[in-house]
């Protein structure tokens, strides 16, 4: 589930309290929003996706939060790594048209 | 208790209201907007991010049209689904949803190209699909509410005009008045957490039979998809390269993606661990697979697990109608439900008409909700219009079978709507309940929902978003009920539908269970077209 929002990273845009699709954030008078519902969290990650900074991270447990921090989330480089992977984001190409696609289609059916 | 909630200061009219942003929902906007029609969608979440298809990737039926092809694709489920779908309606399919596939890549999708340069239109990732989708119908001049689920759908003498919800940010209720309804909101997973699907609790389908809408097939909905114990992701087409193993390392004898998921069901019902490995897929092969599902390789990643050489512990999660087959039925080529100015589409809807009863996986299922979606979007367009000016003026009344009040909710209710979503979990959950079935459990099963239903019948639901959850509760307990009294009376074992108790096939039961009713819940046959596919 959603465990951190990045205060450094966070520009205050208010797209994660807009796409997510459970109504999990809510907007808070300061810039950073404010993780307000956080067992509503359906860990879909779509949250992560859609900000444009990176300021966000989805544990994958969708049960229970793991208490995974700001700093060991830098030191691990996991900040940002599935927009990177879909290939969101300036000057990155979508993974939507890798040719890998065409080859696992022909060879596995899907 | 005189103190009140915020009143709806949210007033819309249009032609077409469609409910659910998905691709049905956005499929619908998009048709019935080209139709002329003035269009308002509405979704519980956010249009682009809603829903089981925007967080993951799926193939796509999409077939040249070509007759041995063509012929060859409808026939590959075909006995798997029980022989219940129908010819007639997998032909629309496989058309509209070329024709549509071929439009979002002119609109900008980036599909793949292969060695010669031809667009490879087989799949669709959901991120990028449901963005574009969104972008296409604001293009379109369609109304986008967001997170803005509704309560109650509203009708006059003539027909279905409209609905009203609740905008779950500002507290403010919503209502439309439009001269025909879309249905699109999606299946039903009973909060299981499968990967996008908590905001499908069956809504759609409480709304269409408090309007007097049918449905169908509701004895296929125990699909359950494979899932680390740890994620949310559930992709079972990747098990195909799976061993399953034992705690101590030895093999699951009979387990597998396909037909071996009840001998997992069998061991986690015991109590015994499952692990998973996909050390079936050549090496050569792993990299394609990481590239076509990155959400998948996600939570492993995040965990430092190679799933190709680490074992990892398994369970199967609920995706009940969601990839189920059962739904509102569709009474006719519109995907109108026989009520005037109520349509459905995409998973709301039975997919019995493609599929039969066993779940087409996601090729069909996105298939199936591109079409129906535009289906449905372009027969209410034609309906709504068609009313003239007679459309104004209405002034329908609300549907609900709860009371909805503006009055301030009594205190408790966030806590009895956690209560009653574990109750009806606790029913639909267990495989040996819902997976492995007998006369016997549905029976005693179907008495606890049947309580369950009449302890929320009385209860006022305030329109805020405590009510939301209330109304959630409400159509998962009525969902569960029409689930368990058709597996009920189908005493054979056809599709996705398991009885213990009647193992085999029976041809004297080769028809569509249809079913509906809020107190009384009612269940009886339907001819099926009687067709074979070669």
């Amino acid at each position: 589930m959603i465990e951190v929002i990045s205060a450094d990273r966070c520009i205050g845009c208010n797209q994660c309290v807009s796409v997510c699709p459970t109504n999990v954030f809510d907007r808070s008078g300061g810039k950073v929003p404010v993780i307000a519902r956080q067992s509503d969290c359906q860990t879909c990650f779509m949250c992560e996706l859609y900000c444009p900074v990176d300021a966000l991270y989805v544990a994958p447990d969708s049960e229970a939060a793991t208490g995974i921090t700001e700093t060991e989330l830098k030191e691990r480089g996991l900040l940002g790594g599935y927009r990177e992977k879909v290939g969101w984001g300036k000057g990155r190409k979508p993974v939507a048209s890798h040719g890998f696609m065409v080859q696992l289609s022909r060879r596995a059916g899907f | 208790m005189n103190e009140t909630v915020k009143r709806g200061s949210l007033e819309l009219k249009a032609d077409v209201l469609v409910i659910g942003g998905g691709p049905a929902g956005t499929w619908a906007a998009l048709t019935a907007s080209a139709k002329g029609a003035k269009v308002v969608l509405a979704d519980k979440g956010y249009c682009g991010s809603s829903g089981a298809t925007a967080p993951s990737g799926t193939g796509v039926w999409y077939v040249e049209p070509d007759k041995e092809l063509r012929e060859k694709a409808k026939a590959s489920r075909f006995i798997l689904g029980g022989s219940l779908a129908e010819h007639s309606w997998m032909d629309r399919v496989l058309n509209r949803t070329y024709e549509n596939m071929n439009r979002i890549g002119m609109s900008g999708y980036p599909f793949p190209v292969d060695e010669v340069g031809n667009p490879h239109r087989r799949s669709l990732q959901g991120p990028e699909y449901m963005r574009l989708m969104r972008k296409l119908v604001k293009k379109a001049g369609v109304t986008i509410l967001d997170h803005s689920p509704a309560l109650e759908l509203l009708a006059d003498e003539h027909g279905v005009a409209g609905a009203t919800g609740v905008q779950t940010q500002s507290g403010e209720a919503w209502s439309v008045i439009a001269g025909a309804v879309v249905i699109a909101t999606g299946g039903c997973a009973f909060l299981s957490k499968a990967l996008g699907c908590n905001v499908l609790t069956g809504d759609g389908l409480l709304l269409a039979a408090e309007a007097g809408a049918a449905m169908s097939g509701m004895e296929f909905s125990n699909a359950y998809a494979i899932c680390p114990t740890f994620s949310s992701v559930t992709k079972t087409a990747y098990y195909s390269y799976a061993s399953f193993y034992y705690e101590d390392g030895s093999v699951v004898e009979g387990a597998g993606s396909k037909k071996g998921r009840s001998f997992i069901a069998r061991n986690l019902l015991e109590g015994r661990k499952v692990f998973a490995r996909l050390d079936q897929a050549p090496e050569d092969l792993q990299p394609l697979l990481r590239v076509a599902q990155t959400n998948f390789f996600l939570p492993f990643d995040r965990l430092g697990i190679n799933p190709f050489k680490d074992a990892f512990p398994v369970t199967l999660r609920l995706e009940g109608t969601v990839r189920g087959t059962g739904g509102i039925r569709i009474t006719d080529e519109a995907c109108g439900t026989g009520v005037p100015g109520l349509y459905a589409a995409g998973d709301a809807a039975t997919r019995e008409l493609i599929c039969g009863g066993f779940t087409g996986g996601g090729s069909h299922n996105a298939a199936w909700a591109m079409s129906s979606g535009s289906f449905a979007g372009e027969g209410a367009a034609s309906y709504a219009l068609s009313l003239g000016r007679h459309a104004a003026g209405r002034a329908p009344a609300g549907l609900s079978s709860s009371t909805l009040t503006h009055r301030k909710a009594q205190p408790g209710a966030a806590s009895r709507a956690l209560e009653y979503t574990a109750a009806v979990q606790a029913e639909v959950t267990p495989y040996d309940i819902n997976l492995f079935r007998t006369g016997e459990r549905l029976e005693a099963s179907l008495g606890r929902l049947d309580r369950l239903w009449k302890e929320q019948r009385g209860q006022e639901v305030q329109l805020s978003a405590e009510g939301v959850k209330l109304r959630e509760t409400a159509a998962m307990t009525a969902t569960a009920r029409w689930m368990y009294s058709s597996a009920l009376a189908r005493t054979e074992t056809r599709g996705m539908h398991k009885r213990e108790d009647h193992k085999a096939i029976d041809e004297n039961q080769h028809y569509r269970l249809i079913s509906g009713g809020l107190d009384e819940v009612w269940v009886k046959p339907e001819e099926s077209a009687k067709e074979s596919v070669q």
